[in-house]
């Protein structure tokens, strides 16, 4: 069956099996997101380390297996990388979700991002894939305003 | 006599449709709108071939033919629901008819405390700070929201009747709920989340000994079963047509013809006046003085073959059929392992609204397994939010019916949750 095409076996050992799940301290900034068409929601923290280092990103959230394995891929994929990075790591996996799965994603900058080429023939799912990383911009973004450190 | 289904089917086009690569379309998300026979669809379409003009203006053959087309579908409309025709208003939408009265109490609040120009009998929608509203836990947004925004205009205090653990309204609270500043209890008669069918006449009766008046929402209701305004004794009713097989963008409110004399306009402008200057107006009677600008003309007529269809059927048979359906997919689900129904299990008082939980699988995820097999279901928190919190869920998974479902509707949902419940290897 087609659905079998998004629900591709890494977005399911995330889903099953998340990573970096559960809030912690200390941290720069806290946002919530929600999806209100659905409920989903987040709440995620990020810690700024020197030279706009992600040394941390903790959260808590409850959805569907896409929303909750994008977060637990985010995880993976930003802890580590500087803000420019993990912001444009961002702007390729949203131009992915928009391209109703025609695109050739490119591993190097998503990794395993590219499972989720599939939940873009969906695009009742695309804001599920994209909660956590849109908390994740709006996360780092206060951090940075809050922190003159970081600018 | 049952349902003909399969002449029924017949009837609604997008039914011979199919999705997701050649999958018969098993629709069950009739709760939030529901397909439109082709006897509505062309009664729409030959209104706008032959008789389309603006209603209520101009002097030719065609504004005549549309001004009486546009009122004989409201006197089919009051017809369907036991009213009179001058008790029916035409709105977009049921949410537009629940804030048209809402809107009514706060335009007579704001016009009284300014001394403002009244209807006669207007003191029935001025509140005063401490005024109560009560609802239930179980409402749609449509009737939670625009009393919440009420009462923060006014000083109103919003309350509501909790719910048990089997989906049904605590009522053992309600003369603790109910006292003398209570000036307006509106509830939904079936609730499109859990499927309950609440006792109308006991709450009504309440309402009013307490000298409160009584708005019910009736979206899941009328499409669904026989409703007669004066046999449940409310002050006003709110639905919509395209639940009950007519178009979107009109919807309904029925209130009492007193009460509707003696409410402030709401949406204000033309064809809703008497006279204007350029210093002040006043107003038409109800029903012209809630209906401002050219109305929703083609889908008014929609509506009336909707209404028109639905009788021809019987509302009783209807009621019976979708009330099979339920008893059917109930059982079902239940049959399964990890299946727990949010709202009764008990299939009385209850409508086809079935909402239910599996462990192990987001609703999202079941929806998107079940539209693998052509069923459409409706997931999330079916803009009810505190009712999915008050049974500790984020979402649930919705199946609702029509008159053109059939048992092997439901034996695909079922199904389908079997498939979706071995795909997530969570059985």
């Amino acid at each position: 069956m087609d659905v079998e095409s998004m629900y591709q076996e890494v977005i399911l050992d995330h889903y099953r099996n998340p990573h970096g799940r559960g809030l912690r301290d200390p941290f720069d900034a806290e946002v919530f997101h929600v999806n209100p068409t659905c409920g989903d929601e987040i709440t995620l923290r990020v810690t700024l380390g020197d030279g706009d280092v992600i040394e941390d990103v903790s959260y808590w959230n409850q959805g569907c297996s896409i929303s909750q394995a994008s977060a637990s891929v985010l995880f993976d994929e930003v802890v580590g990388k500087t803000v420019p990075e993990a912001l444009a790591t961002l702007d390729a996996f949203v131009e992915l979700m928009h391209t109703k799965g025609q695109a050739e994603p490119d591993e190097d900058i998503l990794g395993d991002l590219v499972a989720f080429s599939g939940v873009a023939k969906y695009p009742a799912r695309v804001k599920c894939a994209l909660l956590s990383w849109m908390a994740m911009r709006d996360a780092v973004e206060n951090a940075q305003k809050e922190e003159p450190g970081h600018e | 006599m049952t349902l003909d289904v399969g002449a029924i089917r017949s009837d609604f086009p997008i039914l011979s449709r199919t999705v997701r690569d050649g999958k018969r379309l098993v629709y069950l998300d009739s709760g939030a709108t529901s397909h439109k026979p082709r006897q509505v669809l062309d009664a729409e379409r030959r209104f706008l071939e032959t008789s389309n003009a603006a209603a209520h203006r101009g002097a030719h053959q065609l504004a005549e033919e549309a001004t009486e087309a546009y009122e004989q579908a409201r006197a089919a409309i009051a017809e369907f629901v036991g009213a009179a025709p001058g008790e029916i208003v035409f709105t977009k939408n049921a949410t537009e008819a629940i804030n048209l009265v809402a809107y009514s109490f706060l335009n007579a609040t704001l016009k009284a405390a300014r001394d403002a120009p009244l209807p006669p009998g207007a003191d029935r929608f001025v509140l005063a700070e401490g005024d109560e509203i009560l609802i239930t836990e179980m409402e749609h947004h449509a009737n939670l929201v625009p009393w919440q925004e009420l009462c923060a205009k006014t000083g109103a205090v919003l309350k509501w009747i909790g719910l048990t653990d089997d989906g049904r309204l605590d009522l053992a609270a309600l003369d603790v709920l109910l006292t003398d500043r209570t000036r307006l209890v509106s509830f939904v008669h079936q609730s499109n989340i859990l499927g309950t069918i609440n006792p109308v006449e006991v709450i009504t009766q309440r309402a009013h000994a307490m000298g409160a008046l009584v708005l019910l929402d009736a979206c899941q209701s009328v499409p669904h079963m026989p409703v007669d305004v004066r046999a449940l004794g409310v002050d006003f009713m709110a639905w919509s047509g395209h639940k009950m097989l007519g178009p979107t963008g009109i919807g309904c409110l029925w209130g009492r013809a007193d009460l509707l004399a003696d409410m402030p306009p709401f949406i204000s402008g033309g064809s809703m006046i008497e006279t204007v200057t350029m210093e002040r107006s006043t107003f038409a009677d109800p029903p012209q003085r809630f209906e401002a600008g050219v109305p929703m003309i083609s889908q008014a007529v929609g509506l009336h073959a909707a209404a028109d269809y639905l009788s021809d059927l019987g509302m009783d048979r209807v009621q019976e059929h979708e009330h099979a359906l339920t008893g059917q997919a109930l059982a079902g689900l239940e049959s399964l392992a990890g299946v727990r129904i949010i709202g009764p299990r008990d299939n009385t008082d209850r409508g086809g609204a079935v909402s239910f939980v599996v462990d192990g699988i987001h609703p999202h995820d079941l929806g998107q397994v079940l539209d693998d097999d052509g069923v459409a279901v409706r997931v999330g928190h079916h803009c009810a939010w505190p009712t999915c919190r008050r049974y500790d869920v984020p979402a649930t998974t919705r199946a609702t019916f029509h008159v053109y479902n059939d048992k092997d509707d439901v034996d695909a949902l079922v199904e389908g949750v079997l498939r979706a419940q071995r795909f997530f290897g969570v059985i």
